[in-house]
Order: C-alpha cells, then sequence, then structure tokens
C-alpha cells in the first residue's frame, strides 16, 4: 500500500488515532463473526443445558432442508427480478434524460428523491397501496379482473415485495446511469449521427459499450442490496409469508435466531451469507482494477 | 441533442413525466390518506386531500397509536435524529483519525491495522445478526443511544474515502508544515480539515440516509419503546396484530419517517450526488 513520501514521526500518536476504529471492529465485527463461525459447528439441546460440536453437520442439515433450498431459489429470483428492473428502468429513464440537455437536471431531481426512503417504509407504502380491501392498485387489479391478496397468494406477495424494492432502487441505478452517459464524449455519438446512425443503433453500438462497466458494477451493488438491505420490506410487511413464499435469506436468518432460537443454524446461515458478501465484495474490487487499467 | 426529432423528443419528456409521476404516486396517495377520517379511508382510498391533516398530524405526534403500541410519533424521531446524527458524526471522526494515521505515519502493524478495517466492508449486520447482539447485550447496552450507534459506526467506506482524498493532498504541504514547525495534529486541523471539507460534507449527507434508514438494528437493540425509531416503529403499527390497521394514523407515520432524509437529498442534491459516487469509487 501507498504512503506519503513525507510522513510524521510519533510514537505512540498513530496507535492512539487508530485505535477507536479498530476497537470497534474487534468488537462489533470480527468477535461476532467469529463467534458465528464458531457456533455454526455446533449444535445446543432444546434447554441449552448441553453443547455438543457437531462438525458440518449444520451445514449439511440445512442443504438437507427443502426450506431452506427453497429459501435460496427465492432470494435468487427475487435478486434477479429487483436487479433487472430497477436497472432496466434507471437505464430507459437515464437514457431520455440524457438526451434533453436543458432540463436533466429537473428530472434528475424528481427520480432520485426515492433512495432517501427506507426500504421498510417504502414497503408500508406498497402495503397499503395494495391492501385487498382499501388499496388503490388491489382496486384496480379488480376492474381488470385479478383478485389480488397478498395475504393469501404468494406469487401477489412476491410481487409486492419486488415493487417495492425495485421502486426505491432505481434512483441509485438512474444516478450511475446518467453520469455514465453523460460522460460519454458526444463527438462519438455526433460522428455516428452523421453517418447516418439513428438513436437505436448509437445506442447499441456506441452508448450501451462504453456503459458496460457501469452496468456490471450495478448488477453486484443491486444484488448486495437485494440479498441483504431488503430484510425491511419483507419484514415490516410479508414477515416471509404466506407460507414460505417471500422468505428470504436475510429473513430466514433473523428468524431461525430470534424466533425460532435455532442457534446452530442461524450460524450456519450467518457463515454462507458471508462467504456471498465476500464473494460479492471480491468481484466487485476485481471490477474496480479493472477500471483503473483503463 | 445530437439531431433535431421533435416526435422523439416528445416521447423522452413523455416517459421521464410519466416516471417521475410513477414515483411521487404511492407517496401522495400516503399523504392523502394521512388527511383523512379512518372511515373515509377504509370506504376506499381518496384521491384528493382532506381535511383531516392537522389532526391526524398532531395525534401521532403529540399521543401515538397506543393501541398498536407506538409511543408518541415525536419521542421516535427524536430517537431516529440522535441515532442518525450520532451515526454520522462517529463514522466521520473515527475514519478520518484513523485515514490521518494510515496515511501520514509509518508504523509497526500499519497493513495489520488496514486489512482490520477493510474486512468490515464484508461483514454487514445482516450476516452475524445474533452474536453482535449478544455482544451488544453482554455489554448492557441494549435500549440505549450508545447500543443504538455504537456498533454501527465502524465504516472501512469512510476510512477509504479519506485515505483517498488524503493521498490527492500535496506533499508540499506536509513539508511546508513541518518546516514551519507544526506538529502532526496542527497540521491535521489547520491544514487537512479545512481542505476536506467539501468531501466531510457530501459524506455526511450519505451517511446520514444510511443512520436515519436502519431499520434492522434497532429491531433487535429496542424493546423499550422510548428507545424506539420511527423507521422501526412504523412496522409495530402496521402489523398491530389483530385490530384493524389505522391506515390513516401509519401513512402520517410514514410520511414523517421519510420526510427528513428527502429533504435532506433534495436540499443538498449537489454534495448527495458527489458523495454517492465517491463512495462507490
Amino acid at each position: 500500500m501507498r504512503t506519503k513520501t513525507v510522513t510524521f514521526r510519533h510514537k505512540w500518536l498513530p496507535y492512539a488515532l487508530i485505535a477507536p476504529q479498530i476497537v470497534i471492529t474487534l468488537i462489533f465485527f470480527i468477535w461476532p463473526a467469529s463467534q458465528a463461525l464458531y457456533q455454526s459447528v455446533l449444535r445446543q439441546d432444546a434447554f441449552g443445558l448441553r453443547t455438543d460440536f457437531v462438525g458440518m453437520a449444520n451445514f449439511v442439515r440445512l442443504f438437507a432442508d427443502d426450506n431452506y433450498i427453497n429459501s435460496f431459489v427465492t432470494t435468487i429470483s427475487f435478486s434477479a427480478m429487483v436487479a433487472g428492473f430497477s436497472m432496466g428502468i434507471a437505464l430507459i429513464m437515464a437514457i431520455m434524460a440524457d438526451r434533453v440537455i436543458r432540463r436533466a437536471m429537473v428530472y434528475r431531481t424528481l427520480l432520485i428523491w426515492p433512495y432517501a426512503v427506507a426500504p421498510a417504509v417504502a414497503g408500508v407504502l406498497w402495503w397499503f397501496l395494495f391492501n385487498p380491501t382499501i388499496g388503490i392498485a388491489a382496486y384496480a387489479l379488480d376492474g381488470l379482473g385479478y383478485d389480488w391478496n397478498h395475504y393469501r397468494d404468494g406469487g401477489d406477495a412476491m410481487t409486492l415485495i419486488v415493487v417495492a424494492s425495485t421502486w426505491r432502487q432505481v434512483s441509485y441505478n438512474f444516478l450511475f446511469f446518467l453520469a455514465g452517459l453523460q460522460a460519454i464524449p458526444r463527438s462519438l455519438t455526433e460522428a455516428a449521427a452523421i453517418d447516418g446512425a439513428g438513436p437505436v443503433k448509437r445506442f447499441v453500438t456506441i452508448q450501451l459499450p462504453l456503459l458496460s462497466p457501469t452496468v456490471f458494477f450495478l448488477i453486484v451493488v443491486n444484488v448486495v442490496y437485494a440479498f441483504f438491505e431488503t430484510f425491511g420490506v419483507v419484514h415490516a410487511t410479508t414477515s416471509g409469508g404466506p407460507g414460505q413464499a417471500t422468505n428470504i435469506l436475510v429473513y430466514k436468518v433473523w428468524r431461525d435466531a430470534f424466533e425460532g432460537l435455532n442457534l446452530g443454524s442461524s450460524a450456519a446461515q450467518s457463515v454462507i451469507l458471508m462467504v456471498l458478501v465476500i464473494a460479492l465484495t471480491a468481484i466487485q474490487f476485481r471490477y474496480i482494477e479493472r477500471k483503473v487499467e483503463y | 441533442m445530437v439531431e433535431r426529432r421533435p416526435f422523439l423528443t416528445f416521447i423522452q419528456h413523455a416517459v421521464l413525466i410519466l416516471g417521475a409521476a410513477m414515483f411521487v404516486f404511492p407517496i401522495y396517495l400516503a399523504f392523502v390518506a394521512s388527511t383523512h377520517t379512518a372511515a373515509e379511508v377504509s370506504g376506499g382510498v381518496p384521491l384528493l386531500p382532506g381535511a383531516e391533516m392537522i389532526r391526524n398530524y398532531s395525534l401521532v405526534l403529540g399521543e401515538g397509536i397506543s393501541a398498536a403500541g407506538a409511543p408518541p410519533l415525536w419521542i421516535m424521531l427524536m430517537n431516529s435524529t440522535i441515532m442518525a446524527l450520532s451515526i454520522t458524526i462517529g463514522k466521520i471522526v473515527i475514519s478520518l483519525l484513523s485515514a490521518f494515521a494510515v496515511v501520514y505515519f509509518k508504523f509497526p502493524f500499519r497493513m495489520l491495522a488496514f486489512w482490520t478495517i477493510f474486512v468490515t466492508l464484508m461483514l454487514p449486520v445482516e450476516v452475524r445478526i445474533l452474536p453482535t447482539f449478544e455482544v451488544v447485550a453482554q455489554l448492557g447496552m441494549l435500549n440505549s443511544y450508545a447500543g443504538l450507534s455504537i456498533p454501527l459506526i465502524a465504516s472501512a467506506t469512510a476510512t477509504f474515502l479519506f485515505r483517498q482524498f488524503f493521498m490527492t493532498v500535496p506533499d508540499q504541504l506536509t513539508e511546508a508544515a513541518r518546516i514551519d514547525g507544526a506538529g502532526p495534529m496542527k497540521f491535521f486541523r489547520d491544514i487537512l480539515l479545512p481542505l476536506s471539507r467539501t468531501n466531510l460534507a457530501a459524506l455526511f449527507v450519505i451517511l446520514f440516509i444510511y443512520g436515519w434508514n436502519q431499520y434492522l438494528w434497532p429491531l433487535l437493540v429496542t424493546t423499550d419503546e422510548s428507545y424506539y425509531t420511527i423507521v422501526m416503529g412504523i412496522q409495530r403499527m402496521a402489523n398491530a396484530g389483530e385490530e384493524t390497521p389505522q391506515w390513516h394514523l401509519i401513512m402520517a407515520t410514514a410520511i414523517l419517517a421519510l420526510l427528513p432524509p428527502v429533504v435532506v437529498i433534495l436540499a443538498m442534491q449537489r454534495l448527495f450526488v458527489r458523495g454517492l459516487v465517491e463512495v462507490e469509487k
């Protein structure tokens, strides 16, 4: 790691400066994470009296558990939908805003603020909108002949959390897409236009390839968002139900620990999530290094 | 614009306006619902604001929804403010100091310290829920402002951001300060801090929103109603057991919960965008 060529000399000052962050990191990050690792190989009996070392049994059991596999599949399809929809909508909006130079900033103002809305609050807002008895969206769907009920129908509940999570995430993606598009030199698109390429052709052959680093970066960010930050959406609305329909992994870890009191299993799930975050972070950093090379 | 295509331009504005309207719609409807009586809302949500705005808002702010076990909203708003500000200021202070140490000093274990901080990137609260809760419980920090904020203030991203920025500060400044006899802390206070002002402000906006919108953590560490934050408190009202949810009051709560961060973003848009892009770099 690089440092300054000119540095200060002091015996204890640097330690004092870095100590607060290190202490907090050790107590609230490193120690709990190691505890999760440790507990993931233990099993407690029903009364919490005996704890046995069980090796990989918790993990084996998880992957043999239909509920867990189901939760994994649910999470993956949920993330794919949230990332896909929020990036797709954001890209369309950004292309539109990029073309209208003069009012692009006005539209940016109109589109960025949902990012400030907490996922849980976004969930409650849409929960209300789709409420089967009084919600206006449910009413409209009823008019179209669809009997919406997210309390009974797993598909409806999933749609609801996808919509709420997407709604909030579009603004983030929009900002990055707009910044990416505006960084593309105008001379390129103008040259293509002079050569007779229409807007669609210009987008496919010039803008999209130049935007690909942004797309890649956003995929990682959106997957992380859908995997971890959407806990609030699920907890404040569907509570994982009906049945297991919206029981995403983060929610399941929480529920198994605090409601199921199944510590070993919850710890094993935490460890699996940790591995996922580490993998996603590694991918993100590889991308950043590539960007530096360019 | 590359060429004139009036029809395309029209389509663009139409899509953008429609998109913006779709974003505002849920909030607009929540606001409308919060200005009606319970009876009016339960008969199908009206599309225009009603006359009960002042009554509903003063009710939730002053008394809360006792049936749903929620304290008055002003308490939750205050708790949210305290938590968001403690997290924001805490993160900024400890990251500034540690970035300063890592960049401007050579000392044994520097790399170890740096990696220890780096690892926090890979350990969000969500993946170590139970053990972190146990640590906080053992330290007796449940139901306290310290418990709400301190475990969240270690931040690798803020440290990286400041490190990145300090690396761009010219060495001549450091040399000049040293020749003039300034010690490290004087250099930090009189030269580095003023130079970091814009970065500080941008980070402040991002971190305030991060802190305000915390959900899982307050849910874990608070059982005492007087420490509820508004973002986690709203869920108690929406899931108030057997009782019919009082939607007009819940929506008033939702509006109050989202107003502060939205105002911050809109008022400091430039800083917000800058902060967001910097943090993710």
